[in-house]
């Protein structure tokens, strides 16, 4: 039962377009299958331009947040200084205040620094990441402490150690954040509905519902089913391939 | 750690005079520097905009009057029905999602933690959910719901029951968005409850079995108990999911009808965006907030005792 609706999203987005609405319910596959909604959802949607600003947008958080959090990470694991739990302490907070909570202040900020209506104006709240220092830190303190000090006794300097030493030694936790940042910036909605408004500026969430909205009333369903395929898709074979990874850091990122 | 050790022996790097740069600098000026970048977006995007927004909550705006300080924020959102509606339907939006979707994930869990072949096809299933965006689902449930021509009154029409307006009907909108939630987070719910009944050794059930502890014992005294630290995480995740998760009630029912799936998120981003009324939005997001980190609190209380529990 719980697989219903994907069965429904397959069956019904490879359903030839004229078959009659009358029996667009049903969870019997009808051959002969078509490819034909899903031509139809990518030309009628921008689907290759959202594709390009969901992967800008999630590759570029993406980017930052590992250079962001690995410098953190290292200053948590490794460095004696004063005030350091209450730094964590302020660092976790945004756990429980994640950027979606403050959207509004937030909105004003992006316009404020000029990046409102640009896929930078999306993700710079994200830059930091309470959960990425958290993990990277976690990694780091797993890693025992001879390579750095061999290194550091030839003069290395703390960026060395951590670009050249830690890191590559680190690359379990950095995959692992990438799945849970990845996953979660795919398929976030309201920041980014807020964040944009151009067109040729949207993500893939966004598209999918001005698209549904669009279509909904022409009961194009199947056309739907195939442009939520298409949306989830590269999400869900992600999964199927790479499950074990996928679960294990999924799981990781909450297990404090 | 092979590739690590050729990987430092290769690591060639300039003569520099050893740590004379950086015996000068204290600890705390290193972390500084390799703090400010997570820092400076820290402040920007999450200090700054409490700090404004409780400011702005508690400054009274009239028009082409000078600000002045007051409650009168706070007593407008309390007197708008709006939101106390609001308040209320994310309360019932937060507890009608939580707790049914740990206990279908704590089933799940019970039930598909042998790994077999089946077993690993049925938690795929389970999981898959989580991975699609909201809004994607929202699609899917669109369709599901739709009055008399949807799946699940096209199905129900065999066994008789007739066409049900899912969304349209107040008194049924909001346990249909409760619903596609609940679908939605049980996989990884589940997911946790795996990875904590694998952490729970077996000599315990054994010992139980000895005891002559049945089943339902075993799970009430101890399964439950050891899970305690990850039903504590879980209800955190589940109350920030209530206030958070929100983006199927934007795209099907804009909070109605009549405000019956209105919440305190989609209230406050209409008192910002379409009625311009940045006091009421910071006002009311203010209240949202310390509610979510009141009851955050009350629950890893609750984790911690878990934790001493189980030591």
């Amino acid at each position: 039962m719980w697989a219903v609706p994907f069965v429904w999203m397959a069956i019904a987005s490879l359903r030839p377009g004229l078959a009659g609405a009358a029996d667009i319910a049903s969870l019997m596959p009808a051959p002969p299958f078509t490819f034909g909604n899903y031509r139809e959802a990518w030309q009628s949607g921008h689907f290759a331009l959202w594709y390009l600003n969901t992967a800008i947008v999630c590759g570029g958080i993406l980017i930052v947040q590992w250079v962001s959090v690995s410098l953190a990470g290292y200053a948590f694991a490794r460095l004696r200084f004063r005030g350091r739990e209450y730094v964590f302490i302020a660092f976790l907070l945004q756990l429980l205040l994640p950027p979606t909570v403050l959207i509004v202040p937030n909105m004003l900020t992006i316009s404020r620094l000029g990046m409102q209506d640009h896929l930078l104006g999306i993700m710079a709240p994200y830059f930091a990441s309470a959960f990425g220092v958290f993990l990277m830190r976690q990694s780091f303190r797993a890693i025992p402490r001879d390579f750095e000090d061999a290194a550091r006794i030839d003069g290395a300097t703390h960026l060395q150690v951590i670009r050249h030493v830690l890191l590559p030694l680190a690359r379990p936790g950095l995959t692992a954040f990438a799945i849970v940042s990845v996953t979660a910036h795919w398929n976030e909605f309201l920041w980014p509905l807020m964040a944009v408004s151009s067109p040729d500026r949207q993500v893939l969430t966004v598209g999918l519902a001005s698209f549904t909205a669009g279509a909904e009333s022409g009961s194009e369903w199947g056309v739907i089913a195939a442009g939520t395929a298409l949306v989830a898709a590269p999400l869900l074979l992600g999964f199927l391939v790479f499950q074990k990874r996928f679960v294990a850091s999924l799981v990781f990122s909450g297990l404090k | 750690m092979e590739y690590a050790v050729q990987h430092t022996a290769s690591l060639t790097l300039p003569a520099r005079p050893r740590g004379r740069v950086w015996r000068r600098r204290t600890p705390e000026i290193v972390a500084a520097g390799l703090l400010a970048p997570s820092l400076a977006f820290l402040a920007a995007f999450t200090y700054w905009p409490v700090l404004t927004t409780a400011l702005r909550a508690f400054t009274e705006q009239g028009f082409g009057q000078r600000p002045t300080w007051g409650l009168g924020n706070f007593a407008r959102l309390l007197a708008d029905r709006h939101f106390l509606a609001a308040a209320a339907n994310t309360a019932l939006y937060t507890l009608g999602t939580i707790i049914p979707s740990l206990v279908l994930a704590l089933g799940f869990a019970l039930l598909l933690r042998e790994t077999t072949r089946l077993n690993a096809i049925l938690r795929t299933m389970v999981v898959l959910p989580m991975l699609i965006p909201l809004v994607g689902a929202a699609a899917l449930f669109s369709f599901i719901l739709l009055p008399g021509a949807g799946l699940l009154d096209w199905y129900l029409a065999r066994l008789g029951i007739g066409a049900t307006n899912w969304l349209g009907n107040p008194d049924l909108a909001l346990g249909a968005i409760i619903g596609i939630t609940i679908w939605k987070n049980t996989g990884y719910y589940m997911l946790f409850c795996l990875a904590g009944l694998a952490g729970i050794p077996e000599e315990f059930h054994e010992a139980a079995r000895l005891d002559g502890a049945g089943g339902w014992a075993r799970l009430r005294h101890v399964t439950l108990p050891l899970l305690g630290p990850t039903i504590g995480f879980l209800v955190v995740l589940g109350l920030l999911n209530g206030l958070t998760q929100i983006d199927h009630v934007v795209v099907m029912t804009q909070g109605g009808p009549s405000d019956s799936t209105n919440m305190l998120l989609y209230y406050i981003y209409q008192q910002a965006e379409q009625n311009y009324d940045a006091g009421l939005a910071a006002a009311a997001t203010l209240v949202s907030v310390t509610m979510l980190l009141a009851l955050a609190v009350l629950a890893l209380r609750g984790l911690e005792r878990g934790i001493h529990y189980e030591s």
